[in-house]
């Protein structure tokens, strides 16, 4: 039985990693779901029949709960997951990964106090929790805990900013210096778990390893979060692979390092593409006061369009690139535009879509959204693909999009954004800048596109003139 | 069961396959990806489960029973967002079938 369940669970480790492999490509995506999905099914049913939990003492009594736990947090997880809205994704994601992050913590749990049970009743009388699991075991098991443990009320913390229920950036004054005596307290109890076989001691380790989960997080801004979000997925990797080692399951080893690798390799390419730093993401004020800077000695004036006239430069284009920004996604445009796009291809103007890399909430966030209009991937762009493209373009549409686009990022050193990866709108013909007002962007910086000599700015809400640009073209 | 050396030498192999995978992919499957490997590492239920399985106190059957909990809701909520999101990516040819009928 052991031989068999230990092939379960191979077979399972082999399904996550062609599973993801399959998902890293478009076209096997899907199916790479199902493959891992597959693989999930028969590791947990394998489970069951594991000899560890069918030789207990209260075995019945155990499968009971077990099978009540599995029913009550998979239907409310499967219920809330078929009911978010796509533009909500980001913060589902963090709340599924922090409940991933407490399991393991919770794993440790039982652990460590089992442990340091056996520990105070052993007949030498100072055993600790290290005598009884091993050196190794007893590391590594307190390792994920941490981890796991901050994890979880970190991506909570997370979920509640991006769902608006949480808008404070600060706790305390001097938070980063309050942060890193918090984190030096809390080795300092994970040592004492090691050396002890007080129960005490793990309670209070918890306690404020949940505590600095908290206080790590509630001052990443907004615009920050989805890095946020990937590294407590690739810690909450780490903590399931060391808590695999912890109970000897090959399975969870794998698996959760691979995401722990995986997902500290995308938290890179995520940080890399905001132009900021992982460093800097959990140490600087985030995008808030950069406000300020920049932004004055522009020169020219912004030119209006009507939605009538866009249309008929639109309809005549060879190429038109469309640029969406989340402003787009919050106007619930996507659909919209889509429509337009179709329109315009039965008038034989080339449509492409072009993404910059934090479009959305997160890296391929807007993907998603355009996805789920009904925009297939192969009309959709990468920044890279596109960027010598913009030459041959004849009208680069912009909607609720503005920092991507910013030309100040280049060419203006003492900019907020200088530095930062753009697409090259300006080199189109005509760029239509769709905006509800002549407000500046997220990042609180004036957008010298918006004043260019081939700029025309359609002001209105994106949905409504989105609308008026369908019509426009329609009645052409 | 797996110990010491063999238990080094899963880790890094593991790491490198993590990595391998991850460095060739676009961004626009950065979100999708991103919550697949979410959900992998659901795979924690597998050992929620064991840890209640072997609960001997009420207290470690308390902790275990919210380790299995969570440990589903990582599993599922990680799959069904996952498969919703994949399931609209369709390359452009099925679609202009679709709207010409």
């Amino acid at each position: 039985m052991e031989t068999l369940i230990q092939a379960a669970y191979l077979i399972a480790a082999a399904l996550f990693i062609l599973g993801l492999k399959q998902m890293s490509s478009p076209v096997t995506a899907r199916r790479g779901i199902l493959w891992a999905g597959a693989g999930m099914v028969l590791a947990t049913l394998a489970t069951f029949m594991s000899p560890q939990i069918l030789d207990s003492d209260q075995v019945s009594i155990n499968i009971i709960l077990i099978l009540i736990a599995i029913a009550l947090g998979g239907g409310y997880a499967w219920y809330s997951g078929k009911k978010v809205a796509m533009t909500d994704m980001p913060q589902m994601i963090a709340m599924y990964n922090g409940m991933g992050g407490g399991a393991a913590a919770a794993i440790a749990a039982v652990e460590l106090i089992k442990a340091s049970n056996e520990a105070a009743h052993d007949v030498t009388g100072s055993a600790t929790v290290a005598d009884m699991l091993g050196a190794d075991v007893a590391v590594l098991g307190i390792l994920g805990a941490i981890i796991g443990t901050i994890s979880f009320s970190g991506s909570i913390i997370a979920w509640a900013k991006l769902d608006g229920r949480l808008n404070r950036s600060k706790l305390l004054p001097m938070q980063h210096i309050i942060n890193a005596l918090l984190a030096i307290v809390t080795v300092g109890f994970a040592v004492a778990i090691y050396f002890t076989n007080s129960i005490d001691t793990i309670i209070i380790f918890y306690l404020l390893a949940l505590v600095l989960g908290i206080f790590i997080t509630v001052p990443v801004g907004g615009a920050d979060m989805p890095v946020i979000i990937s590294l407590f997925n690739a810690l909450t990797g780490l903590a399931v692979g060391f808590e695999g080692y912890v109970l000897g399951n090959a399975a969870m080893i794998i698996a959760g390092i691979v995401v722990g690798s995986a997902g500290s390799l995308l938290t890179q390419l995520m940080a890399k593409a905001m132009n900021r730093s992982v460093a800097n993401v959990f140490f600087a004020g985030v995008g808030t006061d950069a406000a300020a800077a920049s932004g004055d000695g522009i020169e020219g004036v912004m030119k209006e369009i009507q939605a009538q006239d866009a249309g008929i430069l639109m309809s005549f284009a060879s190429q038109v690139v469309i640029i969406p920004g989340y402003g787009m996604a919050v106007a619930q445009a996507q659909h919209k535009i889509w429509e337009l796009t179709q329109i315009l291809t039965e008038k034989g103007v080339n449509v492409k879509f072009a993404i910059h890399p934090v479009a959305g909430r997160m890296p391929g966030h807007m993907n998603v959204l355009l996805a789920e209009a009904g925009v297939p991937y192969d009309m959709i762009y990468d920044m890279e693909d596109i960027n010598a493209d913009f030459k041959n373009t004849t009208v680069a549409l912009v909607i609720g999009a503005n920092d991507v686009v910013n030309p100040s990022a280049k060419s203006d050193s003492s900019s907020p954004l200088f530095g930062m990866p753009i697409l090259d709108a300006i080199d189109s013909d005509n760029v239509i800048v769709i905006k509800r007002g002549r407000g500046t962007g997220f990042s609180g910086v004036e957008n010298p596109l918006f004043f260019a000599d081939n700029t025309k700015m359609l002001f209105g809400d994106g949905q409504k003139a989105a609308s008026e640009l369908i019509q426009a073209v329609k009645e052409l | 069961m797996i110990e010491g050396l063999a238990a080094i030498y899963i880790f890094m192999l593991a790491g490198f396959t993590g990595y391998e995978i991850i460095s060739k992919v676009p961004v626009i499957l950065h979100t999708p990806l991103m919550s697949g490997s979410n959900f992998v590492h659901g795979i924690v239920l597998v050992g929620a489960m064991v840890a209640l399985g072997i609960a001997e106190t009420t207290t470690q059957q308390i902790i275990g029973f919210i380790a299995v909990l969570l440990g589903a809701g990582n599993a599922v909520g990680g799959y069904v967002v996952t498969e919703r999101m994949l399931e609209m990516f369709r390359p452009s040819d099925k679609k202009t079938k679709g709207e010409d009928s």
